[in-house]
């Protein structure tokens, strides 16, 4: 008996390998029986269910995707450190090569796909609403679709690390090394079929997101009035609708490989292995700009914001945006110069990519030029910001370095081109949603996060980057290659090495000092009763914090850029608070109904891909079966809206001393 | 905000769109498993499959012909013809040195 259950933990929970799994199961079972304890007891799950698991508010969601991100990025730092701590010192046996195959594989996938991508998904749904003057996204019901297939696909790729074991062919699973015949096992599996599950909801947020901001914006608001943070998630919305697909079928066609024995990307049997790296990239490369341009929304916001200034050169941004947008289609194979295309091919993708740091450069400009003379206020939100501009810039100018084709061969996987992506995610992704974290969180809770503990947070994360990923530079240059898990001494990378390990866990310290200053609000709140605390210049400020469920009690008109901004200061008359609400402009407001359903049908899509990622087809088919009965339900679902009636509105506005 | 999406009887362009497009993809795979044709008239047949597949999206979902739309209409529409032309002459020509090497 005793023997049997071994036989399986061995098989399926590793348990053969060593104390480190075992205390992570453990942690994990203790973790969730105090979560499930605590709700417990403080009779929480109605509340959870009713609020929060079947809300399709967008202002919720968004909300929920910023909490998963934050988890996220705990997972996604823990591997990292990790990572470091083995290649602290030369010689280094902390970990096996296979288990530090499997830490930097699903550090940069979480970091990219589950801690990237939900928070700035998040931020979207917190301001773009709230921005247009909307009342909730096109398709609320969708939008908590997105949110459950992100949530359960992360949640399906975090579990391989216990159950399983973990994927280990690098974030971007090249194949042949990620098809059936050099990696058996279910790692891999896990990979393509998690990422699948979360880039559905994925396509289905950029499609809501378009639609929302072209149909929904409030009267007045032309395209060319709009924030620059609504533009950016415009235009991010459109390369995610173009860019996922790809990777939709990319990954459907290594997924037959490994399952069903197809011969797309394996060696023998006419597969076409470098496909795979040109397919992942087609898509790929847009990602990046997925994750970069709604974070160069943010710091447009910002620095307008505290600056105190309109946005220099609002159509320079916009069509810079659009530049990017068109040229990150055409720039894919830098990634992948050293494989052996032409040289006329090299050539044409180098200057592509080049290109690029044109508009790229325009936006650094305006922003530079918005802080020109305007009086500068240092909240953290800004320190961000202001932090920003330096350091991306040196992760864009190494870049152009690495566009260079030739030059490429020298720099390809070496630890010079991850210092360069790090100086790029970091400093333009997360600086950014950082920087939206505490912008927005006052509308977010009715709260201003702590500044003083979040400025401690701020200089050490910054410091700490720099000191983790500048010595990475110099040490590629010194020939030390990505994805080794460990070196001998005597090659002078050691010190170098050892200095981006303190700081990481500088990071580290800054990370846990930041997640300090969001407890310590929730304990000491510093409330925010004006609805507008930094002053702002967009339609979000013009509302109570946190916005209420329906956002505008009255659907404002919108005269220019800046809208809220000119609400404060009119031209005809005198300037004074615009805070009120015209009672008689309050009408019944239409609003869509909760839904357990999305939830449902994503517990299923986990169920199924679980089925599938073991070949259990017996469980894969049925959970299949249960997504179709929930699409079939929805589609015959006629009365999904309610009214909130003009006395609940009254009420709260008056709640929220707006009436 | 208040105007209900009309469902004006039977939606029998969306039947019919959906019944081909599963049709035009079962005669791909029936093509490439059942019958032994050269490789290159394979790739043919595909392709022009893949066109027919393409004009049933555009004229049976995303009706196309139905009515003047905003100009965002057109300008999505050839930016999506700019993608697959990038996605798929780009990926031609990258993997071309293949045969240069063989």
């Amino acid at each position: 008996m005793l023997h049997s259950i071994l036989q399986i933990g061995d098989k399926y929970f590793m348990w053969n390998e060593g104390p480190m799994i075992w205390t992570s199961d453990a942690l994990i079972v203790l973790t969730s029986l105090g979560i499930v304890g605590l709700l417990t007891y403080l009779k929480r799950w109605k509340w959870l269910w009713d609020e929060w698991l079947t809300t399709v508010d967008h202002k919720k969601i968004g909300i929920m995707y910023i909490i998963a991100a934050f988890a996220m990025f705990f997972r996604g730092g823990m591997d990292g450190l990790i990572i470091r701590a083995q290649l602290a010192i030369p010689n280094n046996h902390f970990l096996t090569a296979e288990h530090y195959d499997q830490v930097f594989t699903t550090h940069g996938t979480i970091m990219i796909l589950f801690m990237a991508m939900p928070f700035i998904i998040g931020l979207m749904n917190i301001a773009v609403p709230l921005q247009i003057g909307a009342r909730d996204v096109a398709f609320p019901y969708l939008n908590a679709m997105s949110f459950w297939l992100f949530f359960f696909g992360a949640l399906l790729f975090n579990i391989s690390f216990v159950i399983g074991g973990s994927p280990d062919a690098g974030w971007t699973s090249y194949a042949p090394i990620a098809g059936p015949f050099y990696d058996p096992g279910v790692g891999e599996n896990y990979y393509l079929i998690s990422l699948q599950i979360a880039g559905i909801g994925t396509i289905a947020t950029g499609i809501n997101f378009l639609v929302t901001i072209l149909k929904m914006r409030a009267p007045g608001m032309t395209l060319m009035r709009m924030p620059m943070f609504t533009w950016s998630v415009l235009i991010t919305s459109v390369i995610i609708i173009f860019a996922f697909p790809v990777l939709t079928v990319t990954l459907a066609l290594l997924m037959f490989d490994r399952l069903f024995g197809a011969h797309f990307f394996s060696v023998t049997h006419g597969g076409l292995p470098m496909m795979w790296a040109n397919l992942f990239w087609i898509w790929g490369h847009p990602e990046v700009y997925i994750v970069i341009l709604p974070a160069f929304g943010v710091f447009s916001e910002v620095v307008s914001t505290f600056s105190h200034k309109r946005l220099f050169g609002y159509k320079a941004m916009v069509v810079s945006l659009v530049a990017i947008a068109i040229l990150s289609f055409t720039t894919w194979v830098h990634h992948f110069f050293t494989m052996g295309a032409g040289a006329s091919v090299n050539s044409f993708f180098s200057f592509s990519t080049m290109l690029i740091a044109v508009p790229t450069g325009v936006k650094i400009f305006n922003w530079l030029f918005t802080m020109y003379k305007g009086r500068i206020e240092f909240t953290t939100s800004m320190l961000w910001a202001l932090a920003f501009i330096p350091n991306f810039l040196i992760g864009g100018l190494t870049g152009v370095m690495l566009a260079s084709a030739p030059a490429d061969y020298q720099y390809h996987n070496s630890y010079f081109l991850v210092a360069h992506f790090h100086y790029v995610l970091i400093a333009g992704t997360v600086f950014g949603v950082f920087s939206g974290l505490y912008y927005w969180w006052p509308k977010m809770f009715g709260q201003k996060l702590n500044e003083r503990i979040g400025k401690w947070a701020f200089w050490i994360f910054m410091i700490s980057f720099n000191m983790t990923f500048m010595p990475m530079y110099f040490v590629g240059l010194m020939g030390m290659t990505r994805r080794m898990y460990t070196y001998p001494a005597g090659l002078g990378w050691g010190p170098f090495n050892l200095i981006e390990t303190i700081g990481a866990l500088g990071m580290g310290l800054g990370f846990v000092v930041m997640v300090f200053d969001i407890a310590y609000t929730i304990r000491h709140p510093e409330k925010d009763l004006t609805g507008d605390p930094w002053d702002g210049r967009t339609l979000e400020w013009s509302i109570p914090s946190p916005a209420p469920e329906y956002n505008f009690a009255v659907i404002p008109e919108v005269k220019g850029i800046d809208a809220y901004w000119m609400m404060k200061h009119p031209k005809e008359q005198e300037p004074g608070p615009v805070k009120a609400v015209d009672k008689s402009k309050i009408r019944p407001i239409h609003m869509p109904n909760n839904s357990y359903r999305p939830f449902i049908i994503s517990v299923a899509f986990f169920v199924a891909g679980f089925g599938f990622i073991w070949q259990w087809y017996w469980l894969g088919i049925p959970g299949l079966i249960v997504v179709a009965i929930g699409l079939f339900l929805r589609s015959f679902e006629y009365n999904d809206e309610h009214f909130i009636s003009t006395e609940e509105i009254e009420r709260t506005e008056i709640a929220a001393g707006r009436l | 905000m208040s105007s209900q999406p009309s469902h004006e009887g039977f939606p029998w362009k969306h039947v019919i769109g959906f019944v081909l497009s599963i049709l035009l993809t079962v005669m791909a795979l029936w093509l490439v498993f059942s019958l032994q044709l050269p490789v290159s008239t394979e790739i043919v047949s595909i392709l022009v499959l893949a066109v027919f597949q393409v004009l049933i999206q555009l004229l049976l979902f995303m009706h196309l012909t139905e009515r003047d739309g905003p100009a965002y209409h057109v300008i999505s529409l050839i930016f999506g013809a700019f993608i697959a032309f990038t996605i798929v002459g780009g990926s031609i020509w990258i993997m071309a040195f293949r045969s240069m090497v063989s």
